[in-house]
């Protein structure tokens, strides 16, 4: 009897011991796959339909030019979502060989200095944009190259209309409410388009308002950083003032609480909606599904108080791809060879063709193909006169994360603009901690 | 089977009514040695025990996951100075108490009909069952569509009755409402499975002996059914307490909180703030939660749990 007693418990203990041991194995698998000289690279982007067609592009050029050199594209979700994995997976260690992210104040989040390998040395990031490098550096490092040109926060705005109803375009942002008060008159369609089905959508009025900020007080990004300038003091109160104002006023699309992104996209297009504040990055998106619109839908800065400050608000390449610290040995090699190719004029042309262009290029020697959208090419003259400022996620390592809420929430009516500044200001603070930055 | 009884003999309440023997054995000790706990006690302490303890640590510092640093309860103060987090409390006892109190009702209802004899029961049983079978972000994400204001079919119905329906999920005055009656319509089955094992548990005896008397289906109801279906009853209401007050997913799912910060709740805010990359924040917002979970279900359970022993 007593050895059955035995026998049974060592089975018990042995499978629990099993089962720890595979737990533990699970967290080491997929380190160790290289054969040989061929090596293979995972290359970790966004899901976004453009996103995804870019890189798979982008990857097979770069096989056939280096066909020791195999690079798979895997995908996470966009957003806050995709924030997560990426951290999480950086933290652990578990990233992979390429990934692509958010330059700028979203990179800063990443602890570049410790999860991401310094580039700094290398000859190519030469030929970078010096607003770029300044986007993805920090003070001991270099860290990404661009896969995508950089890009403005603009009013999108449907031509056509403008020309039916002989509007012109507004150079502040009285005039702005002027022509948007007339397009309501002429009940031909929703004057301004706001899509809170996705939330990072509403940011707009205060994100691309900043042109107008750093005209009025050019060391704005400064005194922000350093504690000193605030969200709830003019000028830069004024993007939360006019959402509240247009909201008000009853310039909304009718499903403005529900609509999505790509809603909005299509409204302007169709001639639905009139304005729509967002990113010029949306021709891609036109391009997907209204194809025959990308010479109807055009851009402006948007408007500030002054007219005599007119001017776009920048955007550095979105996406950005960098190499974690978890990349070793010959991976890295490879990976950098990736991040060389990516600088060529030939990656450049892969990109314009994989994906339509949402503004001019911050690598040297790349140029746009000539039949770029309307969209893209109004942006121009506002690059060649120099009025452009870059966008404060560039200037300044502290965006807070809860900015999407509160822009719904004062678009919405649901908050004042002054609460809405007020909450956003808090925000701020709590990200500025977490970072570390002295000061706060 | 030989060996279940071999190992019985051996150590068992047999032994134990008999006189002591002389030596180790002590009379109701286990049937088991004590390592035998060993491997699930391993489990439990690295898996549960050290992240609880190391938890209530983070909670007190700023942690970016790469630094720590340790700033005693800043964390906490920050949190209840959070905007969202009045409206989250509120909000998250309005959902948890209304999802609750529906489910008990509604699981009661339906739990009678369906042990009543009626054409088609196991059907009917099984079709209020499916909801809690179904994944909670397939049904936050299919009642999105549903509900969309303008082309949700549930909208277009009520058009073609005449009635305007509300904005279901982007009015800021109803959002949690509509996320509290789905969150309702896919756990009422639970209960309602519950209710009807209570149900059947109930010796039919009681039920002769009362019509003997002469009492009525409402008298049978009143005073023999709702009686006795209290352990029942205590198993539903704690059970969805608890589901609602640390309720996400549905949430998440079908309005992210929004708009604005309007349907939020306690999880939520601690989501938002992980998300956020302030995860020693959202370690104290967890903490929060836990201590406000136990704090409401302790009590709750040890008065509805005394309440059936006074019986």
């Amino acid at each position: 009897m007593v050895p059955r007693t035995t026998r049974r418990s060592i089975v018990a203990l042995g499978a629990g011991g099993l089962a720890l041991s595979l737990a533990l194995a699970g967290c080491s698998a997929g380190d160790s796959d290289s054969d040989g000289g061929a090596v293979e690279l995972s290359f970790l982007v966004d899901n976004g339909e453009s996103t995804v067609s870019t890189a798979e592009a982008l990857a097979e050029a770069f096989h056939e030019e280096n066909p020791d050199i195999t690079i798979t594209v895997e995908t996470r979700p966009q957003g806050a979502d995709g924030d997560n994995v990426v951290k999480t997976r950086l933290a652990t260690g578990e990233m992979a060989d390429l990934f692509q992210y958010n330059s700028g104040s979203l990179l800063q989040a990443l602890n570049p200095d410790q999860t991401l390998v310094n580039i700094a040395d290398e000859a190519y990031v030469d030929k970078l944009d010096e607003n770029f490098i300044k986007s993805v550096a920090t003070d001991n490092g270099v860290y990404g190259v661009p896969m995508g040109q950089s890009m403005a926060g603009a009013m999108l705005y449907n031509k056509d209309i403008y020309a039916d109803l002989g509007l012109e375009i507004p150079e502040s942002w009285d005039d702005f409410i002027a022509n948007s008060e007339a397009i309501k008159e002429a009940g031909v369609a929703a004057p301004i388009v706001q899509t809170y089905g996705d939330t990072w959508t509403s940011q707009l009025f205060v994100l691309g308002d900043f042109n107008n900020v750093l005209a009025e007080n050019p060391d704005w990004a400064e005194e922000y950083t350093n504690n000193e300038a605030k969200y709830v003091d003019q000028p830069a109160f004024a993007g939360f003032e006019h959402l509240q104002e247009a909201y008000e006023a009853g310039l909304f699309n009718e499903d403005f609480a529900s609509a999505t992104y790509a809603d909005g996209v299509s409204m302007v297009a169709t001639g639905e909606g009139a304005h729509y504040p967002m990113l010029t990055f949306a021709a891609s998106q036109l391009a997907t599904t209204n194809p025959e619109a990308t010479d109807t839908v055009g851009s402006f800065p948007i408007p500030g108080d002054d007219a005599s400050t007119f001017g776009l608000t920048v955007w550095m390449p979105t996406y950005t791809v960098f190499v974690p610290q978890s990349t070793e040995g010959e991976k890295l090699d490879a990976a950098k060879q990736f991040l060389e190719f990516l600088t060529t004029p030939e990656a450049c042309d892969i990109q314009s063709e994989a994906n339509a262009p949402q503004g001019p290029f911050v690598v040297e020697g790349c140029e746009l193909p000539d039949d770029v959208p309307a969209m893209v090419s109004d942006l121009q003259e506002y690059f060649d006169a120099g009025q452009t400022n870059l966008a404060l996620e560039f200037l300044s390592p502290i965006k807070g994360p809860a900015l999407e809420q509160i822009t719904v929430a004062v678009g919405s009516g649901i908050t004042s603009a002054a609460d809405g500044a007020a909450q956003y200001d808090e925000d701020v603070k709590k990200q500025a901690q977490q970072l570390g930055i002295e000061g706060w | 089977m030989t060996t279940a009884t071999a190992t019985g003999r051996t150590a068992t309440g047999r032994t134990a009514t008999s006189p002591p023997k002389p030596g180790r054995r002590k009379p109701m000790k286990s049937p088991y040695p004590t390592w035998f706990f060993i491997p699930a006690g391993v489990f439990y302490v690295v898996l549960f025990l050290v992240p609880t303890i190391a938890s209530f640590y983070f909670s007190l510092t700023r942690w970016t996951l790469f630094d720590v640093e340790f700033i005693g309860f800043d964390n906490f103060i920050r949190f209840f100075q959070e905007p969202q987090l009045v409206t989250g409390f509120i909000n998250t006892f309005i959902y948890a108490f209304l999802t609750s109190g529906a489910k008990v009702v509604f699981g009661l209802l339906f739990g009678v009909l369906l042990s009543s004899q009626i054409i088609g029961r196991g059907f009917l049983r099984a079709t209020i069952f499916f909801p809690v079978l179904v994944s909670t972000i397939g049904v936050g994400i299919l009642f999105k569509v549903l509900m969309d204001p303008f082309d949700g079919p549930i909208n277009e119905s009520l058009a073609v009755l005449g009635i305007e329906g509300p904005a279901w999920l982007t009015d800021p005055s109803i959002a949690l409402l509509s996320v509290a009656l789905v969150d309702i319509w896919k756990g009422v089955g639970l209960a309602t499975l519950i209710y009807i094992a209570g149900m059947v548990a109930i010796p039919q005896e009681y039920y002769e002996a009362a019509k003997v008397d002469g009492a009525g289906a409402w008298n049978n109801f009143r005073h023999i059914t709702l009686p006795l279906l209290r352990p029942a009853t205590v198993t539903v209401v704690l059970l969805s307490l608890i589901g609602g007050l640390r309720s996400f997913d549905l949430i998440w799912a079908m309005t992210g909180g929004g708009p604005g910060f309007t349907s939020d709740v306690l999880a939520s805010v601690i989501y938002k703030q992980y998300q956020a990359g302030f995860f020693g924040l959202s370690t104290a917002g967890n903490v929060v939660l836990f201590l406000v979970v136990a704090a409401i279900i302790f009590p709750l359970s040890w008065w509805l749990n005394r309440k059936e022993a006074d019986q």
